[in-house]
């Protein structure tokens, strides 16, 4: 029943984006929407898909978004292009789509085909092999570890993309400015930051359970490493960039972001070297059990680095950018009157 | 059949929310907007999927008999930090195009390609 009350939901925050001429709404829309559908997920029992949903769909998307909307100015423009034969092919897409979904087997039916092939394995034969209970961790990074970095490659590379878009030579002259803006925001958010101060070693430390209780619970490498990331954000956020950078050595986080698909591989590439194949974790070490342990417990601390470090890149050469458009624009400023 | 299916009509709809979000609206951060929706409800897709009726989540313990199909989960959870992955790539991009025209708007981002092409061919002629 939950989950009616929460897909209803869904779609009546969906309609309001479509109305929202304000940006700043739209987003903070997005964020609920992350959140509900985080929910939904949770009623459906995907516990690890909920816990992802709600860090990034909920929390981080929206936070880059905003940052965006602070450059790009927060209302949108009224007109619309070409509304109606919009309306008509979605409309018809639609029709067809329900069309489709009529022969499709009813929600949650035991005999449906996706729990036919090869699930029943994962199911009952995961203790036996990975020798772990949480079942989708197994998946994830024992029996579909090749999908998994292809993935992390994904997100590695969408890292160097941002990078190669936003990050520039960083000029040293106007460092002075920079800390006295953000003094100034300080001085306005004293509790906010005394309360974040004393919050950020528990944040850090519940994102280190997660990544390493992801074998036995939900969590894993993804949703440590997003968690982690959030917290260095809200340190970047609260004390000033020009402060975090001194504590996050931005060179350094761009070696890890890589060194992390770098031991993702040559876990890979011992298992082949000690006789199996590309990712069989049986191989590396005496006992099959043993290795499958080493293997998930290494390349899911690959995957927490790289995600986390690729997310805390984007957000520093989002703010980044900001932080020198709006020098820019001080300077322009006092030349022209 | 109306509750059988429920799942998969709020999905369409929500996915044609997106996708006309996608066509009709010229604001670029918008567009993202509509395609994080459309994501998000493969997203539901595939979770509502792999939910048996009665079961649990797929972690085993001792006395449960039924879980939830724990494949499609899998697929998802990657696919989520996937996307964020994207949109921030996509989202660098809109500042770019703000920073190179001035505006995130679909319509005038044309406007001023035209301009460009017609100041081109005129330069040509003469």
């Amino acid at each position: 029943m939950i989950d009616i009350v929460l897909l209803t939901l869904l779609l009546a925050v969906a309609i309001a984006i479509i109305r929202m001429k304000d940006l700043f709404a739209v987003v903070m829309l997005s964020g609920i929407y992350g959140l509900l559908s985080a929910s939904f997920f949770v009623a459906m029992d995907a516990v690890d898909v909920a816990f992802t949903e709600a860090a990034v769909g909920a929390g981080i998307s929206t936070l880059l978004m905003l940052v965006v909307i602070t450059m790009t100015g927060r209302s949108e423009n009224t007109t619309r292009h070409k509304p109606f034969p919009a309306l008509l092919l979605v409309v018809i897409t639609g029709c067809l789509l329900i069309y489709g979904t009529l022969d499709m087997p009813y929600f949650g039916s035991a005999d449906a085909p996706v729990h036919s092939h090869v699930a029943p394995r994962y199911i009952n034969d995961s203790m036996q092999e990975i020798g772990i209970p949480n079942i989708v961790t197994s998946i994830l990074a024992s029996y579909r570890a090749f999908d998994t970095f292809g993935e992390l490659v994904v997100i590695f590379t969408a890292g160097i993309g941002v990078l190669a878009l936003l990050s520039s030579v960083r000029r040293p002259d106007n460092g002075d400015k920079i800390v006295c803006i953000n003094y100034s925001m300080h001085e306005q958010h004293l509790v906010v930051r005394i309360v974040t101060k004393m919050l950020l070693p528990f944040i850090l430390l519940f994102a280190l359970y997660v990544q390493f209780h992801g074998d036995f619970g939900p969590g894993g490498g993804f949703q440590a490493g997003v968690i982690f990331a959030a917290a260095i954000i809200l340190y970047a956020m609260l004390f000033g960039l020009s402060t975090a950078r001194i504590v996050i050595n931005q060179p350094f986080i761009q070696l890890i972001s890589a060194t992390g698909v770098l031991l993702y591989g040559c876990v890979g590439l011992v298992s082949l070297l000690n006789g199996g194949n590309f990712f069989d974790y049986n191989f590396l070490s005496n006992d099959a059990i043993t290795g499958q342990h080493l293997g998930i417990f290494l390349i899911e601390w690959a995957v927490g680095c790289t995600v986390a470090s690729v997310i805390i890149i984007i957000f520093f050469n989002f703010a980044d950018y900001r932080e020198r458009q709006q020098s820019n624009e001080n300077e322009h400023n006092q030349e022209s009157p | 059949m109306l509750i059988g299916l429920f799942n998969n009509w709020i999905v369409v709809m929500l996915m044609m929310i997106g996708l006309y979000i996608v066509i009709a609206h010229g604001n670029l951060i918008k567009k993202i907007v509509g395609l994080t929706l459309f994501q998000t409800s493969v997203f539901i897709f595939y979770i509502s999927m792999a939910k048996v009726v009665g079961g649990t989540a797929p972690i085993l313990a001792d006395d449960i008999i039924q879980y939830s199909n724990p494949l499609p989960h899998a697929l998802i959870l990657t696919a989520i930090v996937v996307a964020i992955a994207t949109t921030a790539l996509a989202l660098s991009l809109v500042i770019r195009i703000k920073a190179a025209y001035g505006s995130i708007e679909e319509e005038e981002i044309q406007r001023q390609d035209n301009q460009i092409q017609a100041d081109k061919k005129e330069r040509k002629q003469a």
